[in-house]
């Protein structure tokens, strides 16, 4: 949004010609954002909020070499992304693959689930406890390299454009890598979203 | 052209995306509109990524907040005698 980024240049500029104290308005907005970027990647939650104030701390120790070229979301992104990086090789080792060396693999199956006694979903399904922590599970322990993209793209809502500079990869990967989460995970909760509760309304919405 | 259920299977995440171009939109459109099969394919990913996108399903720990502004706080006290913004790279 315009307003936004005009607002947010303004604020750094402050913070930069030297009230340093507004630096915690600049990063409210993106406290969720950092954390669930942290999380995607080191899949722990205590792992992931230390990794969170290292990364805004680093954020704002550098503030000064943001250039306003990207948006200040996309190069907080990529501070906490190679924060949850170096975790991840101290947790794993030097011997373990970097995550940056995994590649797309071309022998599994990408097909979605397909549902034969498929009505609506009733509103309630989806607000049952048991289908978020399935969510949550299966997001977890999906491959690094596609759990990494769906986050930044369904979990915190960035563009594919902007998805694609965080990580570094080009937007055609992250919509091949995109397509895959989605359909793993759709693969895997349909059981969760299928329902016995008699259908109300038939396909797109109509009544039947 | 007439598209065949895996042809949809392959365009599924850009359709929700609104990133296929209109001709195909419109041929994926007239596929869904008799294939209850891909229509309940394309039902539940949505479901997944509205679901995704609640913030109760992924919740930020208790005090996360509190506690980061609190560090930071510790942070830019420490730093009030230096340059702001620390130096470019």
């Amino acid at each position: 949004m315009q307003t936004k980024n005009t607002d947010e240049a303004g604020l750094i500029a402050r913070i930069l010609a030297g009230e340093k104290e507004l630096f915690h308005e600049l990063i409210q907005p993106y406290e969720r954002m950092v954390y669930l970027t942290l999380f995607s990647i080191v899949k722990n939650e205590t792992e992931a909020e230390d990794g969170v104030q290292e990364a805004v701390i680093s954020a704002y120790r550098h503030l000064r070499s943001f250039r306003g070229d990207a948006k200040f979301s996309t190069w907080l992104t990529t501070i906490a992304i190679n924060e949850g990086r170096k975790r991840l090789r101290k947790s794993k080792g030097r011997a373990e693959d970097s995550i940056d060396e995994q590649i797309e693999d071309l022998e599994s199956d990408y097909t979605p689930a397909t549902l034969t006694d498929w009505r609506e979903i009733p509103l309630e399904a989806l607000e049952r406890k048991e289908l978020r922590e399935a969510l949550r599970v299966a997001v977890t322990d999906l491959p690094d390299i596609y759990r990494q993209v769906f986050a930044l793209r369904d979990l915190e809502e960035m563009n594919i454009e902007e998805t694609a500079e965080a990580l570094g990869i080009t937007t055609g990967t992250v919509k091949v890598r995109l397509h895959r989460a989605r359909i793993m995970l759709q693969k895997r909760l349909v059981p969760f979203l299928k329902t016995t509760a008699p259908a109300r309304r038939g396909f797109f919405g109509r009544a039947v | 052209m007439k598209l065949n259920c895996k042809h949809v299977w392959e365009y599924i995440s850009e359709y929700i995306d609104g990133s296929v171009d209109a001709k195909l939109r419109a041929d994926i459109e007239r596929h869904l509109e008799h294939c209850e099969i891909c229509s309940a394919i394309l039902d539940s990913t949505r479901n997944i990524l509205v679901l995704t996108a609640d913030d109760r399903t992924f919740e930020l720990p208790v005090g996360y907040s509190k506690r980061l502004h609190e560090r930071l706080k510790e942070e830019i006290g420490k730093s009030q005698q230096e340059p702001p913004g620390g130096d470019a790279k």
